[in-house]
C-alpha cells in the first residue's frame, strides 16, 4: 500500500497548480460576475494537453491516469470551479463514453479531435421529467433508413453550445424501459439540432449550461454509441466516472476555501489579535481539513481503482457524496470565518460557497449516491 | 542549430522566511525550482526549436535531485538532459562553477549557449559571462530578443534606460532574462514521458580540468560570514511635528540604503 | 602571486555617449574612503572615446590619478572590446582592488574580466569595508532574495573585484581645487576577437514600471484625497526613483487606476520601500503589501492598523510631510 503520488504525477501536480494559479485564478472572479465562459482558458488548456489527459497516446490523448485527471479537475476547482467542470464534463462525459463503447471507427474519428481540445465534448441525459429517474426520456430515437430522427430536449447541458460533440441518450423503444435506451453521438452541426435557453445558475456561473433541442435531428446509424437498448448501462457507467471527476471538483472548492480561510484568519485580528489564534477557529478549522483530507482519499483511491481496472461504482458515489458535502460545508463555514466580508464578492469564498452547492446536485445528488451506495450494501 | 541552455535548481526564496526567534532563515520545506531567468532560457531555446527544428540540450549542475528540474526541461520539450554532478564540485564560487560547466560544454557541439541571467538564490550574473570567457565566445548579457537572420544572430539587450540592437556571430553566449521569455508549461503528454527518458549524468571524468579549479578549491571568494538582517521589530511609533517628521525618515532611508 | 605588487584602488568609470554615470561618481567617494583606510591612491579606469576633458572632474570628485583609454573601439560598451582594454590596464597597472557599478555594463564587463584574470568577483555590494587586521577588502552583499546578508573575501588572488550597486554610495562633494594625474594607456586590440557588433541603441521610455516590479512604492490612501494630493506623491516617488500605488479607496473613487491598486482585490507588492501614506490599512491592504523590506506609514490616526506592521509609523499630515520630505530627499540626493 502506498499514499504517495508517483514522480510523474507529482509533476503533473506541479503543473497544473501553477496553470490555476497563473492563468485560471485571475478570471475566477470575472466569468463568475458575467458569467462569461472562459473561452481563452479552455484554448491554453488545450494547447498543454489536459483534454486528453487519460486518453492513450495512439487515439491523441496523454496517455496518463485517472489520477492525473482527477488531481486536474480538483487544482482547476480550487481557483475556479467553472473550469473545473468544463474539463470534467468534456472528458468524462463525453471522451470517455466514446473511448469505452465506441467503435474503432468511431474512436478514430471523434478521440484525436476531442483529446487535443481542438473539440470540446458534452453529454445529454437530463429531460425536463427525466432528472433523477434518468428511464424517463422523452428524447425520441426513431429507425429510418441508414438514419435515426432525433425529436425532443435535453436541458441543463454543461459545455452546451461550446462543445462540438454531444453524446446524448435517447428512447429507441418506450416499452423496454431502461432497455429501451439508446445512446447517440450528435456533432454540433447536424441539421435539426440547436441549442435553447441559457440557464441562469447560483453557481458555476461561468459555464455554459444551456438546452439542446432535436427537430427532426438525422443522426447516421454509424453514429450509435454501443449497441441498441445499451444506453442506460452507457449511462451510469459515464456517470460512475463523473462522479469521481465532480467529487475532484468538490473537493478543489473545499481545499480552495480552506486555502482562504487560513489566510484571512491569519491576517484579520479582533480584539487584538489574529483570529486564527483563538481556539474557537482552530477547533473548527482542524475538523474541516481533517474532511477535505478524507474527501481527497476517498476521491483518490475511487480514481485508483478506476486505473486498476477495479469495480468502483459504490466508492464514485461515496467519494462524490463525501466531498460534496465537504465542500457544502467548508464553504459555508469559510463565509462565517470572513464575517461580513465573506458575504461580499471582495474574497472569494461567497462564489466557493454558490459553487459548492451544485456539487450535491449534478451527475446524481446526494440522494442518488446514498442510493447507489446502500444497493451495493443490501444487495 | 545545437543549444545549450544551462540551468540551475534553486530554492524558490519568496518562500524563504526568517525565524522570528532564532533570526535564521528557515529553508525546509521551502520548494525548489528551475531559476526563473533559465526557464526563461530554455523557453527562447525551445521558441527556436519550434521555429527552426533545434535540438536543444540542457544541463544542470547540483546535487542528485536536480534530476527534477531536467525532467521538467524534457515535459517541456528539450531534447537532451545531462546532469552534472560530483562532490569535487561542492563549495564552489561563481569562477569554480563557470570552469566546471565551461569544461563540462567542451564534450558538446553547439551553436547556440544560453544561460539565465541570474539565479535567484545567488543574484551574482557572474556565471553566464564567465562561462563565455572560458569558451572564448562572444556574450550578450539581459537578452530579451533573439532571432537568427544571415547566419548572425540578432539579439535586443535591455538596458537601464531601453535597449541595444547586437548582430553575434555564431557560436555564442546568451544571458536570457525571465521578463523576455514567459515560459511555456510543462506540456501533459511530457509529463508523462518525462521519467521514461535517459539522463546523462555526468561526473568529474567529463570535466578536464585540475583539481583546484574545482569547488571550494577552484573559488578565489570566500564567504566570511553570513547573517540575516535581524528580526523585524515591532515598529516605532512618532508623534511628532512633521520636520522631525521627516528627519525620522530620511535617516531610516539611510540605515536601509534606500538613499 | 605576491600581493604586494598589486595596490591601490580602482574604479572602472562608466559613461554612457560620453557621459559619466552617477554610480561612477558614488564609487570614487567609497574608493577614497577605502583608499585613506589603506593609505593608497584611488585610480580612476576612464575608458571611451573623446572623453579626456572630463577627466578632471574625477579628480574633483577623488581620484588621485586618471587612466584615460581613449579609441574609436570604446565609443560604445560592447564586452569584448572593453575586456581587452580594461584586462591589458589590470596586467599593467596591478591594481588591489576593481569596482565597478552593478548595471547592464558593469556586470557584463566585471565577470568577464574576472574569468580572464582568473581571480574572484563579488556581485551587487551593499557595503565595503577594510579589515582592520588583514587589510583586505570585505564585501557585503544581499543573497537569497534578500533573505541573507553575507561578507565576502578574496584574499589569495588579486585584485579584489566587486561591482556595488548604483545610488548605495555617497558621491563626495565636487572639489575643483583636488590636483591629480592624468595618465594615457593605449591597449593593443585584437580585433580577431570582435564578434559582437552594435547596430543601434534605443532610448525607450519604459514608462511607468508595473508596481510589482517597483523597488520603491510611495502608496496614497483616503487620507490623501484627491488627484491634486497624489501629484504631491508622484513628485516623491520620482525624487526617489519609486512609483505611485494606491489603496482601494482611491481606485474606487476614481483617484488612480486599478493596476495601482494595492491589496486583496488588487496587486501584491513587495518593494524594498512602501511608504504608506494617509492609508489606514484594513485587512485587505496588508494582505496586499506586508511581505515589503520596509514599510513607513504615515497616518493621521494614531489607532490606526498600518501601524502595527510598520517599520516607522509617523502620526501626521502626509499631505504636509510629503512635500516637506521630497523637498529634504532632493537635497540629500544632491550631495
Amino acid at each position: 500500500m502506498n499514499f504517495q503520488l508517483t514522480k510523474t504525477q507529482q509533476l503533473f501536480q506541479q503543473m497544473i497548480r501553477e496553470f490555476a494559479e497563473k492563468e485560471v485564478k485571475p478570471l475566477a472572479a470575472e466569468v463568475d460576475d458575467t458569467e462569461r465562459f472562459p473561452d481563452e482558458t479552455v484554448a491554453k488548456m488545450a494547447k498543454l494537453g489536459l483534454f486528453g489527459i487519460y486518453i492513450p497516446k495512439n487515439y491523441g490523448g496523454a496517455g496518463g491516469d485517472h489520477i492525473m485527471y482527477s488531481m486536474a479537475v480538483e487544482e482547476l476547482s480550487r481557483v475556479c470551479a467553472t473550469t473545473g467542470v468544463i474539463l470534467s464534463a468534456h472528458t468524462s462525459l463525453c471522451m470517455s463514453p466514446i473511448w469505452e463503447f465506441g467503435t474503432e471507427e468511431q474512436k478514430q474519428k471523434y478521440l484525436p479531435k476531442l483529446a487535443s481540445g481542438e473539440w470540446l465534448g458534452a453529454f445529454g441525459l437530463t429531460e425536463p421529467n427525466a432528472g433523477t429517474d434518468a428511464s424517463a426520456q422523452q428524447t425520441m430515437a426513431v429507425e429510418d433508413g441508414d438514419y435515426y430522427i432525433l425529436n425532443g430536449s435535453k436541458i441543463f447541458i454543461t459545455n452546451a453550445g461550446k462543445a462540438n460533440v454531444y453524446v446524448i441518450a435517447t428512447m429507441t423503444d418506450k416499452s423496454l424501459k431502461n432497455k429501451g435506451i439508446t445512446t447517440f453521438i450528435v456533432d454540433a452541426d447536424t441539421p435539426g439540432f440547436s441549442i435553447g435557453k441559457k440557464e441562469h445558475k447560483l453557481g458555476i456561473r461561468g459555464s455554459a449550461t444551456c438546452e439542446l433541442i432535436f427537430e427532426n435531428c438525422r443522426v447516421p446509424k454509424s453514429n450509435m454509441l454501443g449497441k441498441l437498448g445499451e444506453g442506460f448501462k452507457i449511462a451510469m457507467k459515464t456517470l460512475d466516472g463523473g462522479r469521481i471527476g465532480i467529487a475532484s471538483q468538490a473537493l478543489g472548492i473545499a481545499q480552495g476555501a480552506m486555502d482562504e480561510t487560513v489566510k484571512y484568519t491569519k491576517e484579520r485580528k479582533q480584539f487584538g489579535r489574529s483570529i486564527s489564534a483563538f481556539q474557537n477557529t482552530q477547533f473548527q478549522m482542524a475538523d474541516l481539513e481533517t474532511k477535505v483530507q478524507a474527501a481527497r482519499l476517498l476521491v483518490r483511491s475511487a480514481a485508483w481503482k478506476q486505473d486498476a481496472g477495479l469495480p468502483y461504482s459504490a466508492d464514485a458515489a461515496m467519494c462524490k457524496l463525501f466531498a460534496a458535502e465537504t465542500a457544502m460545508e467548508v464553504t459555508t463555514k469559510a463565509v462565517q470565518f470572513h464575517g461580513g466580508y465573506g458575504y461580499t464578492r471582495e474574497y472569494p469564498v461567497e462564489r466557493m460557497m454558490r459553487d459548492a452547492k451544485i456539487t450535491e446536485i449534478y451527475e446524481g445528488t446526494s440522494e442518488v449516491q446514498r442510493m447507489v451506495i446502500a444497493a451495493k450494501l443490501f444487495k | 542549430m545545437k543549444i545549450v541552455v544551462c540551468i540551475k535548481q534553486v530554492p524558490d526564496t519568496t518562500e524563504i522566511k526568517i525565524n522570528p526567534v532564532t533570526g535564521t532563515l528557515i529553508r525546509d520545506g521551502v520548494p525548489s525550482i528551475m531559476n526563473p531567468d533559465d526557464k526563461g532560457g530554455l523557453e527562447l531555446a525551445l521558441e527556436l526549436k519550434d521555429k527552426y527544428g533545434a535540438h536543444v540540450t540542457v544541463i544542470t549542475m547540483g546535487p542528485p535531485q536536480a534530476e527534477l528540474i531536467l525532467r521538467e526541461a524534457y515535459a517541456m520539450g528539450a531534447d537532451r538532459a545531462i546532469l552534472l554532478t560530483s562532490r569535487a564540485f561542492g563549495g564552489a564560487d561563481t569562477l569554480a562553477t563557470s570552469h566546471t560547466i565551461a569544461a563540462a560544454l567542451k564534450n558538446l557541439e553547439y551553436d547556440l549557449i544560453i544561460t539565465g541571467r541570474q539565479a535567484i538564490d545567488g543574484d551574482t550574473a557572474q556565471v553566464g559571462p564567465q562561462i563565455a570567457e572560458h569558451l572564448g565566445l562572444p556574450q550578450v548579457s539581459y537578452v530579451a530578443g533573439f532571432d537568427v537572420k544571415d547566419g548572425k544572430y540578432i539579439v535586443k539587450k535591455e538596458t537601464e534606460d531601453g535597449y541595444q540592437m547586437l548582430e553575434v556571430s555564431s557560436p555564442a553566449l546568451m544571458t536570457v532574462l525571465a521578463s523576455g521569455y514567459k515560459a511555456r508549461y510543462m506540456n501533459v503528454a511530457g509529463i508523462v514521458d518525462a521519467y521514461d527518458r535517459e539522463i546523462d549524468i555526468w561526473g568529474d571524468d567529463k570535466v578536464d580540468l585540475p583539481a583546484e579549479k574545482l569547488g571550494l578549491k577552484g573559488s578565489p571568494t570566500r564567504v566570511n560570514k553570513a547573517f540575516t538582517k535581524g528580526i523585524k521589530a515591532a515598529g516605532e511609533v512618532h508623534e511628532v511635528d512633521p520636520e522631525q517628521a521627516v528627519n525620522l525618515i530620511v535617516s531610516k532611508l539611510k540605515e536601509k540604503f534606500i538613499i | 602571486m605576491n600581493k604586494a605588487d598589486y595596490k591601490h584602488v580602482y574604479v572602472f568609470i562608466e559613461q554612457r555617449e560620453g557621459k559619466i554615470q552617477p554610480v561612477a561618481l558614488e564609487l570614487l567617494g567609497k574608493a577614497r574612503d577605502l583608499a585613506d583606510v589603506l593609505g593608497e591612491k584611488v585610480v580612476a579606469i576612464f575608458p571611451g572615446h573623446n572623453i579626456k576633458d572630463q577627466a578632471n572632474d574625477l579628480i574633483a570628485y577623488g581620484a588621485d590619478d586618471v587612466i584615460v583609454i581613449d579609441s574609436p573601439e570604446l565609443e560604445d560598451y560592447i564586452t569584448e572590446q572593453y575586456a581587452q582594454a580594461v584586462y591589458q590596464l589590470v596586467i599593467a597597472f596591478r591594481p588591489s582592488i576593481v569596482l565597478f557599478g552593478a548595471t547592464t555594463i558593469g556586470r557584463d564587463l566585471a565577470p568577464r574580466l574576472s574569468a580572464r584574470l582568473e581571480t574572484g568577483l563579488t556581485a551587487d555590494c551593499t557595503k565595503l569595508e577594510i579589515s582592520e587586521d588583514t587589510k583586505e577588502l570585505m564585501m557585503t552583499r544581499p543573497a537569497f532574495g534578500g533573505n541573507l546578508m553575507a561578507t565576502i573575501m578574496c584574499t589569495q588572488h588579486r585584485p579584489q573585484m566587486s561591482t556595488v550597486r548604483p545610488g548605495v554610495m555617497q558621491k563626495r562633494e565636487k572639489d575643483a581645487s583636488r590636483k591629480g594625474t592624468i595618465i594615457p594607456f593605449e591597449p593593443k586590440f585584437d580585433k580577431s576577437k570582435f564578434a559582437v557588433k552594435l547596430l543601434e541603441t534605443v532610448k525607450a521610455d519604459k514608462g511607468k514600471i508595473d508596481i510589482t516590479e517597483a523597488k520603491i512604492l510611495v502608496s496614497g490612501g483616503r487620507g490623501v484625497g484627491c488627484k491634486e494630493n497624489f501629484a504631491k506623491l508622484e513628485a516623491l516617488a520620482q525624487q526617489i526613483g519609486g512609483e505611485v500605488s494606491s489603496s482601494r479607496a482611491m481606485v474606487d473613487a476614481g483617484v488612480m487606476p486599478h493596476d495601482r491598486q494595492v491589496g486583496q482585490t488588487g496587486k501584491t507588492v513587495r518593494p524594498d520601500l512602501y511608504l504608506a501614506c494617509g492609508i489606514s490599512g484594513a485587512i485587505q491592504h496588508l494582505a496586499g503589501m506586508e511581505e515589503s523590506e520596509l514599510i513607513i506609514a504615515i497616518n493621521k490616526d494614531k489607532f490606526a492598523p498600518i501601524f502595527q506592521v510598520a517599520d516607522l509609523g509617523i502620526v501626521g499630515d502626509a499631505n504636509k510631510i510629503v512635500p516637506m520630505l521630497t523637498e529634504r530627499l532632493a537635497k540629500e540626493m544632491k550631495r
